[in-house]
């Protein structure tokens, strides 16, 4: 229980960490960026203007200090603002659009290649040496692919040679329209596959990679070579003593990887149109919309420390050796 | 020179691909600019045409030559990634040696921050941060990605590098040392430092590596000043010029295909470090098989004693891997404070 309460301690300092950088880089640009942004938007209502220079830290704000309890107070209300290039839409509800798209995609395709990376790394660790294991190599080569890259190649193939899958966007705006149909679902569907086989195929090689390593080397202790010795079968031996133990440090990794997958699906997604969050940052950036752009920053850190407290929590339960160092301490 | 031969007959085949493959990419990187055929960023009336003898990587939707700009671009990024990896080890080091060696509230001050900066995504802080100087004056040139993405990329070193330090500092070598009255800063930059030469050039590939990856990506949506040809302003500039619909291969794949393989190269070079150092992972391909078992001698270095903090060997080999500075920190950051306590 200690254990936690330090976690949960520790995750809320690196929240505030979060919200204070958001508050400070504004502030903390060369004044040609912050007039960029102003310049951006000349045609604005007063109103709006008003909230743009507060996050901006321009104009008459009084002291740096109340600038910083207003925020604080705008944050904990949940209100971001209107977002600028869509005003006066706000914030809120463009990222709540965006969310479930990224979600359901991503979220599906890590859980896709966490599984079968680990099987795969199993089976390596199990018959290093073997053909499976031969293989790594090239999938470091796939692993070191970046993500926007491949996802062009699957565009340029199945996108616009073969014409087997639609290249861009969540689904087809014309022809369909969204609820709970077969035809809609399967449209998005049609949508999900390019930009999730571009997930599994570049990231599968990380976990098989890990796996097979900790299996190797869990493959080599004293426990395991005890139950071939007792004569239990492969199969056994190989499921419960050691990928159960050697799942570990993976599940640890799969806590840490939310957060990175998210960063990668960044880019997958600005490739294939996609509306998620991360079509939603790069055309926030890219239109200056700092309203936009800072919630979704901060609602990404969440979800990421929120996804790290989580597998704390587990790893506590599954993992007698984590709670015997809590005991010792 | 000996010493260089030695190890490098010790090391796996893997990394020996690594280390070729590198070797062609800096040799690239520094004789490449000098022979370009053509200036990368001059527009011809030959437009999107395919490779051919006169443009062997064929040319832009622009007419401009794409092997002149793989030529500077290979240059350009290396350039990048390697003042990151310079810049981010540095500070890595400074954190990481000063969190151990001052101990108590400093250590505990200092490696929250790291850890913090370790779970705030980089990605999406990144985008922030360039979003708001691209297109400024401010933003132009290669300085403020080189500045943004160092100034994200040390807490992974930083970890390790904390772990390492703690346990040199407990070592009879430097009691003596301090003995002796030599001075503090001495002590860290002739005892502590020279002693995890190894590790720092570890961390130093594992940030080039994120430095390539996160400088493409960033690169690629626009965010970086697209008027200097680097790999990733190649791969921009190919999507913004349809490159995919109208067919022109030639434009998107050098580019695309030389990240990939410039992350293989870093990728395996630091797979071979591992297989160095974890007599495990190195042993897996010869041991011994009896009835279709695998079967391995008793390991007289058990691996998991870098656990606990002792054994230069067994930690060095530990914190050489490379999961170790991805999520094996997090297994041993309690043993390691503990060993950094006894002292």
């Amino acid at each position: 229980m200690r254990f936690l309460l330090r976690r949960l301690a520790f995750y809320l300092v690196a929240f505030w960490v979060a919200i204070t950088l958001n508050f400070f880089i504004p502030r903390a640009m060369p004044g040609s960026a912050v007039d960029a942004v102003l310049a951006k938007f000349p045609q604005l209502q007063p109103a709006a203007r008003k909230a743009l220079e507060a996050t901006l830290g321009t104009g008459d704000q009084g002291s740096l200090w109340s600038q910083y309890l207003t925020y604080l107070n705008h944050l904990f209300h949940l209100d971001f603002g209107a977002s600028l290039s869509n005003y006066p839409t706000p914030v809120t509800s463009i990222v709540a659009n965006g969310v479930y798209w990224t979600i359901g995609l991503v979220g599906v395709a890590t859980v896709i290649a966490f599984i079968v990376g680990t099987g795969l790394g199993i089976l390596a660790g199990w018959r290093a040496g073997g053909k499976l294991d031969r293989s790594l190599p090239g999938m470091m080569f796939l692993q070191a692919t970046p993500y926007f890259f491949l996802a062009l190649l699957l565009i340029q193939v199945f996108g616009i040679t073969l014409h087997v899958f639609p290249v861009a966007g969540a689904y087809d705006g014309i022809n369909y329209t969204p609820g709970w149909t077969w035809p809609y679902i399967a449209n998005v569907a049609d949508h999900a596959f390019l930009p999730a086989l571009t997930i599994v195929v570049t990231s599968v090689a990380g976990w098989m990679l890990q796996m097979r390593n900790v299996m190797v080397t869990t493959i080599g202790e004293d426990y395991v070579m005890a139950a071939q010795a007792k004569g239990l079968s492969d199969r056994r031996v190989v499921y419960t003593y050691a990928a159960r133990n050697a799942l570990l440090p993976q599940l640890q990794g799969f806590g840490l990887a939310i957060g990175f997958v998210i960063s990668g699906a960044l880019v997958m997604e600005i490739v294939f149109s996609y509306p998620g969050i991360g079509y939603l940052l790069l055309n926030a950036a890219a239109s200056k919309d700092t309203p936009l752009m800072q919630a979704i920053f901060l609602l990404i850190t969440v979800a990421v420390l929120v996804a790290n407290l989580l597998v704390d929590i587990v790893l506590v339960f599954i993992d007698p050796r984590v709670r015997a160092r809590e005991v010792a301490r | 020179m000996r010493a260089l031969a030695r190890l490098w007959r010790r090391l796996p085949g893997t990394a020996k691909a690594g280390v070729v493959l590198l070797g062609v990419f800096l040799l690239i990187a520094i004789i490449g600019p000098e022979v370009t055929p053509d200036n990368p960023s001059v527009t011809t009336p030959l437009q999107a045409a395919a490779p051919s003898g006169a443009h062997l990587f064929g040319t832009t939707q622009t007419g401009q030559d794409v092997l002149s700009q793989f030529l500077v671009g290979v240059r350009l990024t290396l350039e990048l990634a390697f003042w990151v990896g310079v810049i981010a080890t540095a500070l890595a080091v400074i954190v990481g040696v000063t969190a151990a060696y001052a101990g108590g509230l400093v250590d505990e001050f200092l490696s929250l921050l790291t850890n913090v900066f370790l779970v705030i995504p980089a990605l999406p802080l990144l985008i922030v941060l360039l979003g708001f100087l691209n297109g400024t004056s401010a933003g132009q040139g290669q300085l403020p990605v080189i500045f943004v993405l160092s100034l994200l990329g040390w807490p992974w070193g930083a970890r390790v590098i904390r772990a390492q330090a703690l346990s040199i500092r407990s070592r009879d070598f430097i009691a003596a040392t301090r003995e002796t009255g030599e001075r503090g800063w001495r002590i860290i930059g002739f005892d502590v430092i020279p002693n995890m030469v190894s590790l720092i050039a570890a961390s130093f590939v594992n940030t080039v590596l994120y430095a390539v990856g996160a400088s493409v990506a960033l690169a690629f949506i626009g965010l970086t000043d697209p008027n200097q040809w680097s790999l990733g302003t190649m791969l921009y500039w190919a999507q913004l010029g349809n490159a995919l619909q109208i067919g022109a291969w030639w434009w998107y794949v050098p580019p695309g295909l030389a990240v990939a393989l410039l992350g293989t190269a870093l990728v395996l070079l630091n797979t071979g470090i591992d297989e160095l150092s974890n007599p495990r992972l190195r042993d897996a391909r010869s041991a011994t098989k009896i009835a279709s078992r695998r079967v391995w001698t008793t390991d007289p270095t058990p691996v998991l004693g870098a656990l606990d903090g002792h054994g230069r060997l067994a930690g060095l080999a530990r914190s050489f891997s490379r999961k170790s500075l991805i999520d094996g920190a997090a297994a041993d950051t309690g043993n390691a404070e503990k060993a950094g306590k006894l002292t």
